[in-house]
């Protein structure tokens, strides 16, 4: 069967010439960076190579960018180094509510070492208010931690007008550009953000590797201690072969930035209209224009999202869901939540992203396959236009 | 994640649709927690002759749903009372242990049914 990938904001395909770039450093040029032999100097010289490609890609200086295991590393280390290394000036930290559960999960942490949070709520598009920003900001605010761009719904933040705020206030911001790297233009300067975080595998790079721009004259905490690795900021030793794919990869997304974004948009569009025009009760998660390119999220209304994934499986297309059935907790996607779904509207939740292997042949498909999927799984639903609130309470969860 | 029987009973489920007129009818679950479970049954002479189900849920709620009719098809009033989320479970070849209280819904729905039929025949 044609197997249809469109889970590229879980995860995308390594692209090809990644690959080949990255090989030899597995088996031949497989030295330590830190070591003084030249097999070591060969290593030495791909890192900076790559450090050289992800500061021309978001437009600062090589020596900002720091090598990390991946977005939830560039995020814990951005938000516990900054406000563990302010704690003197204040406690109070500004985030959203639909932040990604590194960022979320880092600051609820940071509330049990005695920092305040503020988790600002967003619109019924998902879009953070920068005057809410403003009045949030106290003479104890430190930090401010605001995504580019949401990873469930794709809507694009104002990050460059908070990053002027922070500034004007003298408050640190970080952003979790992990969803917006590649797929919409990133350039540090222009934000105005003192950190950033991004992730080689969601523009076509390998897993497991991701970085933190952290703007010049800036001392974080450290998250891991050990040798004088990154500039003695980040110890451990460099994660060669994917660092130089991480490299390729932010290099190839930069260059074809526009031409990808143009094609991805095309079809973005196509696959929202298409739902819209051939499934009744159907609801657009997210900014209808101001979202990502590759990103399509919908509530189907009256069916279960995991179930759709299912079924969307049998027919070989890859999606994701809110639902709570596919985070394995009570409750759907906290992103959802937030734009005011309703909970049995949230569990109705279908993303569909796109990547660069995405065809216009493989979106036909879908729009061909999807309708006939909802009207099966919405003829054997309790729920329909005319009951959506049936039913008692919730039984216990987990059974041992 | 999902047994084969599992996924045998997502993509072709047994028993959809309601009864017209049941002998009873139960329904559990509720659309916040992500799962709704409606089972309709048919008795002549204590035994259970129809049964049929509408679920709104995931995939282990639509196969447990569908495993729950079977089992208690042909079976007596008082059997289907003895039908336990267990039983169900087994009966899937297992379920992941974060879905087990689907199986938990299935085993109220068919009880549910069941308790409606016996409130409105007092007498048997």
């Amino acid at each position: 069967m044609n197997r249809i990938y469109l889970d590229n904001a879980a995860t995308t395909a390594v692209a090809p010439e990644v690959l080949e770039v990255m090989l030899p450093y597995f088996t031949e040029c497989f030295g330590n960076p830190s070591s003084i032999h030249s097999t070591g100097r060969d290593a030495r010289r791909a890192i900076d190579a790559a450090r050289k490609q992800v500061a021309a890609a978001i437009n600062c200086q090589p020596n900002e960018v720091y090598f990390t295991a991946g977005g939830s590393e560039s995020d814990n280390w951005a938000i516990k180094g900054a406000a563990l290394a302010r704690k003197n000036k204040g406690n109070h930290i500004i985030t959203s509510s639909i932040e990604h559960h590194a960022v979320l999960h880092t600051c609820q942490w940071l509330e049990k070492q005695g920092f305040e949070v503020t988790y600002l709520p967003v619109d019924a598009d998902g879009q953070v208010s920068v005057a809410d920003v403003e009045k949030a900001i106290t003479d104890k605010t430190i930090l401010i931690t605001i995504m580019a761009a949401n990873n469930e719904i794709g809507t694009i933040q104002p990050i460059a007008e908070i990053g002027k705020l922070a500034k004007s206030k003298g408050v640190l911001f970080h952003t979790d550009a992990v969803q917006a790297v590649g797929a919409i233009p990133i350039d540090v300067a222009a934000i105005g953000c003192d950190m950033l975080s991004l992730s080689g595998h969601k523009f076509h790079g390998p897993k497991g590797v991701g970085a933190l721009y952290i703007r010049k004259g800036l001392r974080l905490e450290h998250l891991i201690e050990g040798g004088a690795q990154e500039r003695g900021q980040r110890a451990g030793t460099e994660n060669l072969a994917s660092i130089v794919g991480l490299g390729k990869a932010i290099e190839l997304a930069a260059a074809n930035l526009e031409a990808n974004a143009a094609r991805m948009t095309a079809l973005r569009d196509k696959l929202i209209e298409g739902i819209m025009a051939r499934i009744p009760d159907v609801k657009l998660n997210g900014h209808r224009t101001n979202r990502l390119p590759n990103n399509v999220n919908v509530s189907v209304r009256y069916v279960e999202g995991e179930a759709l994934l299912l079924r969307l499986d049998l027919a070989g297309v890859a999606g994701s869901s809110g639902s709570a059935c596919t985070s394995g907790s009570l409750d759907p996607s906290h992103v959802l939540l937030a734009i005011g779904l309703p909970h049995e509207i949230a569990h109705g939740s279908l993303r569909l992203t796109l990547g660069n292997e995405t065809t216009e042949a493989d979106i036909d498909y879908v729009l061909d396959k999807l309708p006939g999927i909802v009207s099966d799984l919405r003829a054997m639903s309790v729920l329909n236009e005319f009951t959506t609130t049936v039913g008692g309470t919730c039984p216990i969860k987990t059974v041992e | 994640m999902y047994s084969e029987k599992v996924m045998d009973h997502f993509a072709n489920p047994r028993n959809v649709g309601e009864i017209e007129n049941p002998s009873g009818t139960g329904t559990v679950g509720n659309a916040k927690c992500g799962d709704i479970m409606k089972m309709d049954i048919q008795v002549e002479n204590g035994v259970i002759v129809d049964v049929k189900f509408k679920t709104f849920g995931c995939g282990a709620a639509i196969a447990t749903s569908s495993m729950a009719t079977e089992l208690v098809k042909g079976k007596t009033i008082e059997e289907a009372l003895q039908l336990t989320n267990q039983a169900v479970a087994e009966a899937l070849d297992g379920l992941p242990p974060v879905k087990m209280h689907c199986s938990m819904l299935a085993e109220q729905a068919i009880h549910a049914a069941v308790e409606d039929y016996k409130a409105k025949h007092p007498n048997g």
